[in-house]
């Protein structure tokens, strides 16, 4: 059970869970905001829509891309 | 750090894990890449709340049994520096991948079509609810409404009711006789009638679409068209998907020519472009079965093992036969291009509504005028929808082909000029 933290709090989610589904379990699912401002979640669930972007260790990635790993630092894109 | 393969596999979903396994006896160098953290595509998604099924999982083993395979997961194709090489890209690193030959599978993505209130969040695709729960999102008590077309309904209706949320309405854009028509072809491929017949759900309408999703910060219901009524549900979640369409951005890319929405093969499987081949649904929509035998024709043909692929041309054609009939049942009716207000945003990566968009004449004029398609997706989203509202042809992605880091854009040249 990989823990990581989700804009800050700790999660604990199954082995092969993926970040879009750590951002429902640990927050409320949203991923970024949009240019005008709405926020948005992710989408297509396979990598081709790019609504999931968020921040992974600093680094922009896909959320439904991208499994769980032990000590990953998520925050989503305000 | 480079790397060379006798055959490059780009997607390793039914079609390009059986092209590598049908390769793989040659002791060719085979390198097989995917941009998803395992193989087996979206049909064969594996994941904390994924069951899957014997084949995919004895079809994994296989390819583990083979030296000369060399699988990348979460790697993606970033540019083509030169001719036969792709610039590709991990989480860690980016390098070059040269390649004698190249086997395109790179699979069918959801045509997502705007309508009011389809930027909430709450609102997915169809296939796309069901990765995301395969993938450990978590619906348990929750009210899903299903709409659009196609049989991949039926089956993101069965992956959500397994996880214990309630499918308060399937809608299927296609109307009861065309529906009735195709399943009653169904006992030429008879496994796809038991499949259907396990999937039949109460909750099915035809001739029944979406109008709007209703909701402030988040979903909170749906508005349909219902057999001529308007019905509005209640719900915290609506999957949304108009069918698939080909992936066959980096075969255009390449430089391969397209027929119709996909990549136009021959009967070996190649493309437009010499040592170039391509197989499953990049080539058209057709599902599992009839990617898995075009795998195969390509894998073989690749090595020059002509007779063998032939043998699989009958099998080919059966299958072939199964998506043809698919495609006639869900074509997609009119009134769905009907469906944006003026405000409706189109182009989910810049926001660019619908009025900004309808009056112009083609993808590029749109583009350079409102930035639509110019976002992080580079289209894939709003220039298939736009394909279908508007009739515009999307023009060939230009590198790089998806977000890359500059270090990996770095690898291209790191020799000092002569």
């Amino acid at each position: 059970m990989p823990e990581l933290t989700v804009n800050g709090r700790p999660l604990h989610v199954a082995v092969g869970t993926s970040v879009a589904a750590a951002l429902a379990l640990g927050d409320d699912g949203s991923s970024r905001t949009s240019v005008n401002g709405q926020r948005r979640a992710p989408l297509c669930g396979m990598g081709i829509c790019q609504e999931c972007r968020v921040t992974i260790d600093g680094m922009r990635r896909l959320a439904c891309q991208t499994l769980c790993q032990e000590g990953m630092q998520v925050q989503s894109q305000s | 750090m480079n790397e060379h393969a006798d055959i490059l596999i780009i997607g390793a979903g039914p079609a390009g894990l059986n092209a590598a396994l049908a390769a793989a006896p040659s002791g060719a160098r085979i390198v097989l890449l995917d941009d998803n953290p395992l193989p087996g595509g979206q049909i064969w998604r594996d994941g904390p709340q994924a069951k899957l099924p014997a084949q995919a999982r004895q079809l994994r083993n296989q390819l583990q049994g083979y030296a000369n395979v060399q699988l990348h997961c979460a790697t993606r194709v970033i540019a083509r520096p030169a001719a036969k090489q792709l610039l590709v890209e991990n989480d860690e690193r980016g390098w070059i991948i040269s390649y004698a030959k190249l086997i395109l599978c790179t699979g069918a993505r959801e045509l997502l079509l705007p309508f009011p209130g389809w930027t909430l969040p709450g609102v997915t695709g169809a296939g796309g609810l069901q990765a995301l729960i395969k993938s450990g999102l978590p619906v348990a008590n929750e009210r899903v409404v299903i709409a659009g077309s196609g049989p991949l309904l039926l089956a993101s209706a069965a992956t959500v009711r397994k996880n214990n949320a309630r499918v308060v309405r399937i809608a299927e854009q296609a109307s009861a006789r065309a529906v009735g028509a195709f399943a009653a072809q169904l006992p030429r491929w008879p496994h796809k009638l038991v499949q259907a017949l396990q999937l039949f759900s109460p909750s099915y309408r035809t001739s029944s679409h979406v109008l709007a999703a209703i909701g402030k910060d988040r979903l909170e219901g749906v508005r349909l068209m219902q057999q001529g009524k308007i019905v509005e549900l209640a719900c915290e979640r609506l999957a949304c998907g108009f069918g698939l369409i080909p992936n066959a951005q980096l075969g255009q890319a390449l430089g391969c020519t397209l027929q119709g929405l996909g990549i136009q093969v021959d009967a070996w499987q190649a493309t437009s472009l010499s040592e170039h081949f391509a197989a499953g649904e990049c080539t058209g929509f057709g599902g599992s079965e009839l990617a898995l035998v075009e795998g195969s024709i390509a894998g073989l043909a690749a090595v020059g093992d002509r007779k063998a692929a032939e043998r699989l041309w009958p099998q080919r054609a059966h299958w072939q036969g199964f998506a043809d009939a698919l495609n006639r049942t869900f074509a997609l009716a009119p009134a769905l291009n009907a469906l944006s207000e003026p405000d409706t945003l189109v182009c989910r990566c810049e926001d660019v509504p619908f009025s900004a968009l309808h009056e112009h004449r083609s993808w590029r004029e749109a583009k350079l005028a409102s930035r639509c398609g110019m976002g992080a997706c580079q289209g894939r989203v709003c220039g298939a929808a736009t394909a279908q509202l508007f009739g515009w042809q999307p023009s060939a992605p230009r590198p790089p082909y998806s977000p890359a880091r500059i270090e990996t854009l770095l690898c291209v040249d790191d020799r000092p000029p002569a």
